[in-house]
């Protein structure tokens, strides 16, 4: 009964969650290395790439940021609406991906709501950058507020406490009490945000506008490959975006193991 | 704010409550506005039409339809897995911990184009099944499989956690008192896992609903057979037609928030009974 129920388990973990990840490396290195690696000798390539770094580099500091300040004001202090405000950080991860890039349309695109007063200061967001940032804010929004708050809960505030009553500044103790305390939290918080930020396809899909080595990133690269019929290239830019999610799972994994470690929340 | 928010200790209430309140407002609620606004544009009788069309209803069919099918198959394999990911020890089992998170983790689109490669007429697994008659790739049955891949890391996540806290005492008992292995299962620990394995089902359905980056490339998105809604919003963009992208986007999410709700009401009822 057992081995059959581990062997049913580690089959099904096979072929559903494994197998596509091979297919992945498979298909790249289908005619060898260099056709692989000649993926990047593209002009295109490399600016998704770019643009996709470019698009995380300015999320995740931003979403680190506005997680701690919310992860301190709910974690910390109870106020009317609390729950409500909870509710609301969790929302993104409830909407659909081509959502969240269709409300930044209906907000700046061309028969958007502020599309008329951008175009007459000769500025785009739609089809542009700000776009393509905009719209992974959106759907990254929770990550770094998720993890935190619980965390945070379970804490409690006795160490802050005693630290502000030995004379520090509020500084000073969320410098020295806080983010030691909460570090591996944030950690994890940073690495599923950064990972969502660089691999979101729908949202940014709506709006890109898909000007190739411009509003391409990397998943959007893949998705245009492929539709090219350049299988090699596009399995190519997926698998490196396959190594990202296993850096991402192995990263997941050591950190999970020390926060469990010390004795506080897993998620 | 409230009396006991200035009463603590610890300062930086106001400003952290700012920057939170300003940030969810600029990048979530400001947004958000315009999908209940916009389609409006349109008159009532205009939004009726657009929301009522024959493709339209057959894309929500299709996108509801195969995100709860894809999320009750999810229900036994993810119970299985996360039975046995808590109760047994066995080699590699963290690194099947570690690959239960991969649809999580891996970009849609990667997961789009590796599922149409596995389950094309010459892929790995579509090899197999051709022969049998059984064509995955470019029909609806390709966006039930995308949808059970992403979706299986909610049902077994939602699990895991109640089925450590369940106690072995109550199945040992049962089997002291004589009964099958079946008996116990049925009897003792499936109804304490009811309303987690709703719960799993929920969330399972709700990432289907939207899903859309596993499930293009796979789909052939041919329109009143095998095109999602997601995809029907992105054509009416395309088309500028704003105020229907956002009232198909307003159905879309008014309507799988109405059913978590009433899977959340379902799970209450289920776990007030069995107390």
């Amino acid at each position: 009964m057992r081995i059959t129920l581990i062997a049913a388990t580690i089959l099904l973990l096979i072929v559903l969650l494994l197998l596509p990840l091979a297919v992945v490396f498979a298909e790249a290195l289908s005619h060898g290395l260099g056709a692989a690696l000649a993926t990047f000798g593209d002009p295109d390539a490399i600016s998704a790439i770019e643009l996709t770094l470019i698009i995380a580099a300015v999320n995740v500091p931003l979403n680190t940021l506005c997680g701690l300040a919310a992860a301190w004001c709910i974690g910390r202090f109870r106020f009317r609406g609390r729950s409500l405000l909870i509710t609301l950080i969790e929302l993104p991860f409830s909407v659909s991906p081509v959502i969240s890039g269709l409300v930044w349309v209906l907000l700046f695109g061309a028969n958007g709501w502020f599309g008329p007063i951008l175009e007459r200061a000769g500025m785009r967001i739609i089809f542009a950058v700000p776009g393509l940032i905009l719209a992974t804010a959106f759907v990254t929004f929770p990550f770094v507020a998720r993890t935190l708050i619980p965390l945070m809960q379970e804490q409690g505030a006795s160490e802050e406490e005693a630290a502000l009553t030995l004379g520090a500044t509020g500084w000073q103790t969320f410098w020295r009490v806080t983010l030691p305390n909460i570090r591996w939290g944030l950690l994890y918080g940073v690495l599923l945000c950064n990972a969502r930020a660089m691999g979101e396809f729908g949202a940014v899909a709506v709006v890109s506008g898909h000007v190739r080595g411009q509003t391409m990133t990397m998943p959007l690269q893949v998705e245009a490959l492929f539709n090219d019929y350049d299988w090699v290239g596009a399995f190519t830019i997926a698998a490196l975006l396959s190594l990202l999610a296993l850096v991402t799972l192995a990263v997941k994994a050591l950190l999970e193991w020390r926060i469990g470690e010390r004795g506080g929340a897993l998620l | 704010m409230t009396a006991a928010a200035r009463r603590s200790a610890l300062p930086g209430f106001i400003p952290t409550l700012g920057i939170a309140l300003l940030w969810l407002s600029l990048i979530v609620l400001l947004p958000l506005a315009t999908l209940a606004v916009r389609p409006w544009e349109l008159g009532i009788a205009g939004v009726w039409h657009s929301i009522t069309e024959p493709r339209v209803l057959a894309a929500l069919r299709l996108s509801f339809g195969a995100a709860a099918l894809a999320a009750a198959v999810n229900v036994p394999i993810g119970l299985l897995i996360a039975w046995v990911m808590v109760r047994y020890r066995f080699p590699g089992r963290s690194l099947a911990d570690s690959l239960i998170d991969m649809p999580l983790a891996l970009p849609t689109a990667v997961a789009g184009i590796a599922l149409t490669a596995l389950f094309a007429p010459g892929g790995w697994i579509g090899a197999l099944l051709a022969p049998l008659g059984i064509k995955v790739a470019y029909t609806p049955l390709g966006i039930l499989i995308a949808l059970i891949f992403v979706g299986l890391p909610f049902v077994v996540r939602t699990l895991e956690p109640v089925i450590m806290d369940l106690s072995t005492d109550a199945e040992e008992a049962a089997a002291t008192l004589g009964a099958s292995r079946a008996q116990t299962l049925w009897r003792v620990v499936l109804p304490a896992l009811g309303p987690s394995l709703l719960a799993g089902f929920g969330a399972a359905l709700a990432r289907g609903v939207g899903e859309y980056g596993s499930v293009i490339f796979i789909a052939g998105n041919m329109p009143m057979i095998s095109e999602i809604a997601p995809l029907l919003i992105v054509i009416r963009l395309e088309q500028f037609d704003y105020a229907g992208a956002a009232a198909l986007g307003l159905v879309m999410l008014l309507a799988s928030f109405g059913i978590l709700l009433l899977l959340n009401l379902l799970q209450r009822h289920i776990a007030g009974r069995a107390r």
